[in-house]
């Protein structure tokens, strides 16, 4: 067998995730000729959906400020080798603890309340991946199957919280009571009217700062090389005296503490108040980001945009073309996963072949030079 | 509680006890094989709307069924090429699978009868009827035989027959044929099967084959049998249901039966306790018990009460030594 050479590194973050997104497109394009529309007139309908006006790329924004903490949850999870599907449940509970700050501190000033909030929607987002990576790593419970659990177990807890202890005694519907308009997240319309009615809020500051925050983790902290040892060799990282057990605790606190910040998005900064099903599944958007991104943040913040202008883009589409509903964007979305996350190999042997040939003429020629230069 | 309470628990407790039977069985097969199904809610779904939209434009459960059981294995041969042909994560193949199901079915469903992502309702030989066992009536006046003849076992869909049928047949398949011990062999140690000269990739597809076709099953059990007709995500995470269920069981047929039947049971609860009081605890909180079943994987996951173990070679692509 020949060996397989390794793909340059811009053919391996650029290219083979081009090719799998052109594969997804074109499937999900296939779909739409087969229902008898047209797809160039479909994607046309998202971009100015998505970027042509301001409300249309303010929901972009907003969609893709969520997508920026799930992906990031899902990303460094996977930098310590673990798959933590549970971005939906921690997102869901931590808005618990979003939600008791804004209520308490509503009547002060959201410079107070938002980072308080933070930490909150922090606390329990990561207590609920805690417990998941504690069974992982004390009591060896894959981690896969405790995160879809715990999504369930968040969903049923939610609904109880809902209905028997946030609602109000006043109210019939399954909801809090409205956070006051001194302790919500401004929105980005106050300063800049071109956003016009959209609700992408301050919170895509936090996403920003998020997104760097989790390149210096990775790259640049101890405890981010330590991560990526645990990934990439669990007994390596044993071997050189790091607490595998610990570290996989650390990471899934880290990626659930992240993936709770999308509460802060929802709750104290478009819905002003705790709603059943606020998370709407954007944990499992942020495995379509993170996948797409090659766990990167600038991966991550680009492929958060693509997911954000797809989500708003459908909406519109829905619109023009009532026959393609809301549900095409899931599809995409899904054939995007399965491109990248598990067909890898369906490109990628091929690509490292070709690319393998190419460079064969070079590197026969670069031997040829240095066994031959000796000599003379 | 009275007798009549009892028998109606029962007879509920067997019919949502069905769709995670079949599914909890069709993961059987593809996790002792090596191959880890979290995608079974997608088959699922595929399944039932498969069958549902065949149902209603052809107006036979038959022919219903058989295209959910030809979608479901057409969706399962798709999560096996990325996991054995292309050795890709089963997790993300499960994932996207189930994904691609939610959004397909909703979608086509919108685009082919444009009400809303559902189905038109379904009737007459669309829909399966319930078999009523041989004598029933006759038998019902025996003492406390009778009643559970004709109450509990009597009157249900045939998928719910099949479904129970398939566990003996699961149990003798698993540990009484060649077919069954290399299944096994393959999920626990692939080498040994591929250094005896049987080809580990043509096993794992066998394998789930036979997930795919009981997966469909499960599906169409929800949208011509139960239901008339299908609806948006109307499976509602019973695929996670049953693989709660096939963990809590440890991959074994007949664990798997009783462990289906303690969650059908929760089920049965969960709707009959709908705001009513309990003698000393007083109200349970309909979401406690609907977290049950969630809450004991977990809990047994965790080694506090038994201990799972998966197939030793679950989630790992089989690579061939060159």
């Amino acid at each position: 067998m020949s060996a397989r050479h390794p793909l340059p590194r811009w053919m391996d973050i650029v290219l083979l995730p081009a090719i799998n997104l052109i594969m997804a497109f074109t499937i999900s394009g296939l779909v739409v000729l087969m229902i008898g529309e047209s797809p160039l007139e479909a994607i046309s309908i998202i971009l100015y959906g998505a970027f042509g006006y301001g409300d249309g790329f303010g929901y972009t924004l907003y969609y893709a400020t969520n997508f920026v903490f799930t992906g990031l949850a899902f990303a460094i999870a996977a930098h310590a080798g673990l798959f933590n599907i549970g971005g939906n449940g921690q997102a869901y509970v931590a808005g618990l603890g979003v939600i008791i700050v804004a209520l308490a501190l509503d009547q002060t000033h959201w410079l107070l309340a938002m980072p308080i909030a933070i930490v909150a929607a922090g606390i329990f987002g990561g207590a609920w991946a805690l417990i998941p990576g504690y069974l992982q790593a004390k009591r060896g419970s894959h981690v896969v199957i405790t995160t879809i659990m715990f999504n369930f177990i968040a969903a049923a807890l939610m609904v109880y919280m809902l209905n028997r202890v946030l609602k109000p005694a006043s109210s019939q519907a399954p909801q809090s009571e409205t956070i006051d308009v001194a302790g919500r997240v401004p929105q980005l319309r106050e300063f800049i009217p071109f956003f016009g009615y959209s609700p992408v809020n301050l919170t895509i500051v936090l996403a920003i700062a998020a997104l760097v925050a989790a390149y210096f983790l990775i790259w640049r902290t101890k405890l981010g090389y330590q991560l990526r040892t645990l990934g990439q060799n669990s007994v390596a990282s044993r071997y050189a005296g790091m607490s595998n057990s610990k570290l996989i605790m650390i990471a899934m606190t880290i990626s659930g503490a992240c993936a709770g910040m999308v509460a802060v998005n929802e709750v104290m900064g478009v819905q002003n108040r705790l709603v059943l099903d606020f998370v709407a599944d954007a944990g499992f958007v942020g495995i379509a980001v993170a996948l797409i991104g090659r766990n990167h943040p600038i991966g991550i913040g680009l492929a958060a945009v693509l997911f954000g202008a797809l989500y708003q883009g459908g909406q519109e589409l829905q619109f023009s073309m009532p026959t393609v509903t809301v549900e095409m964007i899931e599809v995409i979305q899904a054939l995007i996963i399965l491109f990248t996350g598990a067909m890898e190999g369906l490109f990628r042997p091929a690509l490292e072949r070709s690319y393998a040939l190419l460079s064969f003429e070079q590197n026969a020629e670069a031997t040829r030079r240095a066994t031959v230069e000796p000599e003379s | 509680m009275d007798l009549e309470l009892i028998l109606s628990m029962a007879n509920a407790t067997l019919r949502l006890a069905t769709p995670l039977l079949l599914a909890a069985l069709a993961g059987l097969y593809s996790e002792r094989s090596g191959i880890f199904d979290i995608g079974l809610e997608g088959k699922m779904l595929a399944a039932a709307f498969a069958a549902a939209a065949t149902a209603a434009v052809t107006g036979s459960a038959w022919l219903g069924l058989f295209a959910g059981v030809a979608v479901s294995i057409m969706t399962t041969m798709v999560q096996g090429f990325a996991s054995i042909t292309l050795k890709g994560n089963q997790m993300i193949a499960g994932v996207a699978v189930t994904m691609l199901a939610a959004g397909l079915t909703t979608f086509l469903g919108q685009t082919w009868f444009g009400q809303g992502g559902r189905t038109p309702q379904l009737s007459g030989d669309a829909r399966f009827e319930r078999i009523i066992l041989p004598y029933a009536n006759e038998l019902s006046g025996v003492p406390i035989v009778g009643p559970i003849y004709a109450w509990v076992l009597s009157g249900h869909y045939i998928l719910v027959y099949i479904a129970f049928l398939a566990v003996p047949a699961t149990a003798f398949v698993l540990y009484r044929t060649r077919f069954g011990l290399r299944l096994r062999a393959v999920g626990e140690n692939p080498k040994a099967v591929d250094t005896a000269g049987i080809s580990v990739t043509f096993q794992r597809y066998q394998a789930i084959f036979i997930t795919g076709i009981l997966a469909g099953l499960s599906g169409a059990y929800f949208s011509i049998a139960q239901g008339a007709g299908f609806g948006n995500e109307m499976t509602a995470g019973k695929g996670y249901v049953a693989l709660a269920a096939l963990i809590f069981s440890k991959w074994r047929p007949v664990p798997v039966m009783f462990t289906c039947l303690l969650f059908g049971f929760l089920d049965a609860l969960q709707i009959r306790m709908q705001s009513t009081e309990l003698p000393l605890i007083g109200e349970v909180p309909v979401q406690a018990i609907q977290a049950l079943p969630y809450v004991l994987t977990v809990v047994l996951l965790a080694g506090f009460i038994g201990r799972a173990v998966g197939p030793k070679a679950g989630g790992v692509p089989y690579v061939k030594e060159r």
